[in-house]
């Protein structure tokens, strides 16, 4: 460099003398540029793939156990999978053709996308509505009500499990005045939908309304210069505007939801029971069959795959650019 | 198209003790062009909130036409705004920004596309119609947002800073297609900014404001030749007006080691023995004969057919700085001694405790 370049004494100071010796391009100082540099380092990018393939690894090894008889998944890892050589679909069978008294696996999946869908749309729509209000609607007591909402995420879903139940099955009695009837034995969708409803509520306010505040003030009062109402407001522009949000929570409830056993057992039990339930019923009363598992998690893996891969494609940046300067 | 009125319209801000905007009594005629102007934090903006109604009233009323709509919300009031960050809508395309709201208002689909384009042939948009506003330069989203509110056919135009965001040239160009464009359509139009020089080129009138009080309304003219009181002759013009307090002698009022005459109807009304004195620069001369005011010249400032001198001088123990207009060949230089008198028609005189002005209109 030192050949192309004549030696001339430029009248900068001293700090760029040094970036220009360093060949550093302007945009290197920017922040923008910074991070951009930062992030497309070949350290980074090692280290992203480290991270990938070691999160990649144990789903690999249960990809290639589902594959391999009974016998050999109990007496051999994965891994020695060249040494013991052995390919089977009589998991994947066994599993599909599992079931109990009151259910088989295709029922169990119907059950298991009865709840999550629902369970999924419910507490958007609520926590969308709420988001909206809480950002941008002034009324008395916003502030603590907000943190009320936030505050309930501390509440373990352990703790609220018993009178949640018990308020489904006697119903709501203040004082000696009947407010609703009890909903029965647990049967039906209905107090699963409930009860992830509820317990979803307080994260989806809260991430929502981060995403839904952060849309310029000045948009919001265009927009009811505009002549929009409340109504309008919200559907025209903060639902469009908050797609990447609502999006990512999506994925978040549908899966927790969907891989959920613990609020399935206890509210939707028998025949609306999901998958969850009877994957875990599967391993056999002391867990012998636990290699059924292994083709189990792929059957039950493939929702939230197409979920995910759906739904991805929402995650764009840079949706609200061009809307105000800069 | 309609009047605005403002009658004793008080905003103030919870939390605080002074009003933001004090007992605002301004009334804009029916297709006028309004400018309110003044320092930042003088309250021209919540001015300009309340009347879209975005901004809560305290007290006071606001009338649109023969209309109250101090309790009207922003949606009902047949209004259009242009904001300082444009606030274009980022998941619409150009066409359906400048088209929401009469969406909003149910026109239906054919007129809305007809006003649109209509709209976009007077602002040369017609080939952006189908972007997103991520896709347009700055320049072009200011001509959107004015679009959205051209396309309203709206009772008043309000505009809040609606230059600020674009580069020196585009604002001087932009600054007469909007004035050119607001006497075209004849809309009523409140527009906001704190550059003075944006207020006397583009208003039919023009407001200052200071502290949230109302400090004097009028043509372009009569804010320049006759200020009200010390702010606005201070705020008005560029360069700045010189200012500064000097004794009261028998003719008029001590100016260096000359008189500046001053008619004695002004000088009886003045309160104790000194008043505030106010020259533009461009009524400053340098005199021949020495007499005057002497200033030390710090720099001149060329601009080609004319210039400006900097200097200071010492009024009664006090640096005075002294802008005074000179020819640009033949001026004094930096370093230089020279003594500088008024034109004596254009000075003003105010008094030095209420800072109001004591003489009478300059007579041209």
């Amino acid at each position: 460099m030192s050949a192309t370049t004549p030696a001339v004494s430029l009248p900068v100071d001293d700090q760029t003398k040094r970036r220009l010796d360093r060949g550093g391009k302007s945009e290197a100082s920017t922040m923008a540029g910074r991070t951009k540099k930062r992030l497309s380092s070949r350290g980074a990018t090692l280290g992203a793939l480290v991270i990938a393939v070691l999160w990649t690894l144990p789903t690999l090894g249960l990809f290639i156990s589902s594959f391999r008889p009974a016998g050999l998944v109990n007496t051999t890892g994965w891994w020695t999978i060249v040494q013991n050589p052995g390919f089977t679909f009589d998991n994947y069978v066994e599993v599909l053709g599992t079931g109990n008294s009151q259910l088989d696996l295709a029922g169990a999946f119907i059950n298991s996308l009865a709840i999550t869908i629902p369970a999924t749309v419910f507490p958007l729509v609520i926590a969308t509505l709420a988001a909206y209000a809480f950002a941008w609607i002034p009324f008395k007591g916003k502030n603590w009500l907000f943190i009320g909402v936030f505050a309930l995420q501390i509440v373990p879903i352990q703790m609220a499990l018993i009178p949640l139940l018990s308020l489904f099955s006697r119903g709501l009695n203040i004082g000696g005045v009947q407010i609703f009837d009890s909903l029965g034995s647990a049967g039906g969708y209905g107090q699963v939908w409930i009860a992830h409803t509820i317990f979803a509520l307080p994260l989806a306010i809260f991430l929502l309304h981060a995403f839904v505040s952060e849309i310029p003030g000045e948009v919001i009062e265009a927009a009811r210069v505009d002549g929009a109402s409340h109504g309008q407001l919200f559907f025209r522009i903060v639902l469009p505007l908050s797609m990447p949000a609502i999006a990512s929570f999506a994925i978040f409830q549908f899966i927790w939801v969907w891989n959920d056993l613990l609020v399935g057992l206890v509210f939707a039990d028998g025949a609306a029971a999901p998958m969850t339930k009877l994957l875990a019923e599967i391993v056999g009363q002391r867990g012998q069959d636990w290699y059924l598992l292994t083709a189990g998690a792929f059957i039950s893996i493939l929702v939230p795959l197409v979920v995910f891969f759906s739904l991805q494609r929402y995650f764009v940046r840079g949706l609200l650019a061009g809307s105000t300067k800069g | 198209m309609a009047s605005v009125t403002f009658d004793k319209a008080t905003r103030l801000y919870p939390g605080s003790t002074k009003p933001a905007v004090d007992a605002l009594d301004l009334s804009v005629a029916d297709g006028e062009f309004l400018v309110l102007v003044g320092p930042s934090g003088c309250g021209k903006s919540t001015s300009l909130r309340m009347l879209a109604g975005l901004e809560e009233v305290n007290e006071g009323n606001i009338l649109i036409g023969d209309r109250n709509v101090t309790d009207v919300p922003p949606k009902d009031r047949d209004i259009a705004m242009v904001f300082q960050n444009y606030a274009l809508y980022p998941h619409m395309t150009v066409a359906e920004n400048m088209g929401f709201a009469l969406k909003i208002a149910g026109v239906n689909k054919d007129e809305r596309a007809t006003r649109v384009l209509e709209a976009a042939k007077l602002l040369d948009l017609e080939p952006y119609l189908g972007r997103k506003p991520k896709a347009l330069s700055g320049g072009q989203r200011q001509r959107v947002a004015m679009g959205r509110a051209i396309v309203r056919q709206p009772q008043v135009f309000l505009m809040d800073e609606p230059l600020s965001n674009l580069d020196a040239k585009l604002r001087v160009q932009t600054r007469t297609q909007i004035a050119s464009l607001q006497r075209r359509l004849g809309v009523t139009t409140v527009y906001v900014t704190h550059d003075q020089t944006e207020a006397l080129t583009m208003g039919d009138r023009i407001a200052v404001l200071k502290d949230g009080v109302l400090q004097q309304v009028g043509t372009p003219r009569d804010l320049y030749e006759k200020p009200q009181n010390v702010f606005v002759a201070g705020f008005i013009g560029s360069p700045a007006m010189n200012l500064f307090e000097a004794d009261i002698v028998d003719t008029g009022i001590a100016f260096g080691t000359a008189v500046a005459e001053v008619d004695r109807e002004t000088l009886g009304t003045t309160s104790g023995r000194k008043a505030t004195i106010g020259v533009r620069p461009e009524d400053l001369m340098v005199s021949a004969d020495n007499r005057g005011l002497p200033v030390e010249v710090d720099l001149v400032e060329e601009l080609g057919a004319d210039g400006y001198l900097y200097g200071h001088t010492d009024v009664n123990g006090q640096r005075v700085d002294v802008v005074a207009r000179v020819d640009g060949r033949n001026h004094p230089n930096a370093g230089d001694r020279v003594f500088i008198t008024p034109e004596p028609k254009h000075i003003h005189v105010f008094d030095v405790e209420s800072g109001l002005r004591l003489s009478k209109p300059i007579t041209v």
